[in-house]
């Protein structure tokens, strides 16, 4: 297990705190100059934090109060860095076998093995430069695991291939992760990865945590408007709580909504509220549905986008001062209810979509 | 043809490549590697040679090395012998004046390398020493050869600072760039001739074999 907690004001702000559990992945998820590269930068001994501590399993590798500061050599970190930072002078059999542990009898078993893990067989007397930026990012990986390390570190490991490539290399990644017994800390803009990749996502903000929580939590219940943004959660609006027939609900501007957890809010309190585009309900323009009843908003389609099946309709809502929402409908669902632009439509915001955040 | 003056060249080319070698590596990575106050001083210092009249540079050195100054009499004491127009002097002197020639090829080749390549060696459990030698080593090469065949041909046709240090001692400061100019001034053009060919021939096989080496490297990664 990997415990890290790290606090500084300069050069780069820091005010960490998580945890991961062997064989877990944990996403550090934020904008560019978050400060996630510092942070993992911290945990392999590269950059130094002026406060905290970065415990794995019972080592401390670093603790400020008693001036632990071990190297990264001391550490036993496998990093994969953004630009794979392969040595260029060497094979990719090389670049292996310089992380390897010395008393390995059988350097050349160990090699072919961590290859073959990697999906790599057959190229081992290749140099980095010969090779494509997916396997060269393989060769990175295969590298970090043949230290056997106790924590693996990936920093953006896919901003430098093609997108089908990154495709390929995350269901890779996937498979491979399930095998591996060690806390993986994985740094990424991308939430999508994040998402598909991670067991639990932390998201950091000017170098501060604002959630750690997982995928599902954190993308679809943050827990204030700031994680929202982080996690581009589309429609972030401002509300208010109020008790209407006994009943504490949501206004907002003209309308009155009615929501299924209200937990730890009061009346009265200024709240931000988000809507999932993908959970924002049509009413069939021909064939009205029971889901009419249900906080019922009526707009103008302002604009319309279709992307690999799926169509965002964007349409302003006038009782609530022209507010922009977004809602995602399969593309055959917008075409069969004609949603054109200028058209009016009417839509539910289910109870159980409106999700209530704290300022 | 005079082969006792092509003798003395060679051995103080070789011996100061041999002595900038550490040297100039150590100052190198001193250079690249920490951002102390007074570095650019340091530069500064290493670099005056390049732009410094050879003359200029030879008259202080001469000085530096007088038995009354504190290396001269260093020397004295130790040897026995002046460190002035002697051999050892001209090999002193060498290193001063080549010393740009070594530095700053070798500081190019180490700030070449990108900081993460260094970081990844560490990571994968190599020590800062067998990153040096397993690493950093290997891909400043290009830069050392460089620096190495740019002090031996700079050694070998160097005269202004000689001829203020080492004088023209037959077998011990007359070097093959002197031998050339006294054949010159004795009208004896033939063995001027010969003498500056194999100058010639020696900077361009050494540069050529350096270009190729550089081009290979190049092509392979």
């Amino acid at each position: 297990m990997l415990k890290v907690t790290l606090k500084q004001s300069t050069p780069i702000k820091l005010d960490v705190e998580f945890s991961c559990e062997s064989g877990e992945t944990l996403a550090l998820v934020g904008p560019s100059g978050a400060g996630k590269s510092t942070v993992l930068r911290c945990i392999a001994g590269l950059s130094l934090a002026a406060q905290g501590q970065v415990l794995c399993k019972d080592e401390t590798w670093f603790d400020s109060d008693t001036s632990v500061n071990k190297t990264p050599q001391q550490r036993r970190v496998g990093m994969v860095f953004q630009n794979y930072a392969l040595f260029p002078h060497l094979t990719v059999a090389d670049n292996i076998k310089l992380a390897l542990d010395k008393r390995i009898p059988d350097s050349h078993y160990t090699i072919d093995k961590l290859l073959d893990q990697v999906n790599l067989s057959g190229l081992e007397q290749r140099y980095p430069a010969q090779l494509s930026g997916g396997q060269q990012q393989r060769v990175a990986l295969a590298r970090a695991l043949a230290r056997q390390p106790q924590v693996l570190l990936l920093d953006e490991p896919f901003s430098a291939v093609d997108k089908v490539t990154r495709r390929k290399l995350y269901l890779e990644l996937n498979t491979l992760r399930r095998h591996l017994d060690m806390p993986v800390i994985l740094v990424t803009h991308d939430l999508d990865e994040a998402a598909m990749l991670a067991d639990s996502l932390c998201v950091i903000h000017h170098g501060k945590t604002l959630q750690h929580g997982s995928p599902e939590q954190v993308l679809y219940q943050p827990m204030n408007s700031a994680v929202a943004r982080q996690v581009d959660v589309r429609n972030i609006l401002k509300g208010r709580l109020k008790v209407h027939h006994g009943k504490l609900m949501l206004e907002w501007h003209h309308y009155v909504f009615s929501v299924s957890r209200l937990t730890g809010f009061v009346e009265e309190q200024d709240v931000f509220f988000a809507l999932s585009p993908a959970k924002i309900l049509l009413h069939q323009r021909v064939r009205p549905s029971r889901g009419e009843q249900e906080n019922p908003v009526a707009g103008i389609i302002r604009d319309r986008v279709t992307l690999r099946g799926i169509t965002t309709v964007l349409f302003s809502v006038e009782l609530a001062k022209g507010a922009i929402l977004q809602m995602d409908l399969p593309e055959h669902v917008a075409m069969r209810n004609k949603l054109n632009i200028g058209e009016v439509i009417r839509v539910s915001l289910l109870s159980d979509a409106i999700h209530v955040m704290a300022e | 043809m005079d082969w006792q003056a092509f003798e003395v060249s060679i051995m103080l080319a070789v011996l100061t490549c041999l002595s900038l070698l550490p040297i100039g590596l150590a100052l190198a990575y001193l250079l690249v590697k920490s951002n102390f106050m007074g570095r650019g001083i340091i530069e500064a210092i290493i670099t005056l040679p390049l732009v410094l009249p050879p003359t200029v540079l030879g008259y202080f050195l001469l000085v530096g090395m007088d038995n009354d100054s504190f290396l001269g009499s260093v020397f004295v004491s130790l040897t026995g012998q002046s460190l002035a127009f002697s051999f050892a002097g001209l090999w002193f002197a060498s290193i001063i004046y080549s010393l740009p020639f070594a530095v700053q090829p070798m500081m190019r080749a180490l700030e070449k390398i990108e900081p993460e390549i260094r970081e990844a060696a560490w990571c994968s459990g190599l020590s800062k020493w067998r990153t040096f030698f397993k690493i950093e080593l290997p891909l400043a090469w290009p830069g050392i050869i460089t620096a190495m065949v740019l002090c031996f041909s700079h050694t070998l046709g160097e005269f202004g600072v000689v001829l203020m240090i080492g004088g023209n001692i037959a077998g011990e400061t007359r070097t093959l760039s002197i031998a050339i100019y006294d054949s010159v001034l004795a009208f004896e053009h033939q063995q001027a001739q010969t003498m500056s060919l194999i100058l010639l021939a020696i900077a361009l096989v050494t540069i050529s074999v350096v270009y190729s080496f550089n081009r290979t490297r190049v092509l392979r990664f």
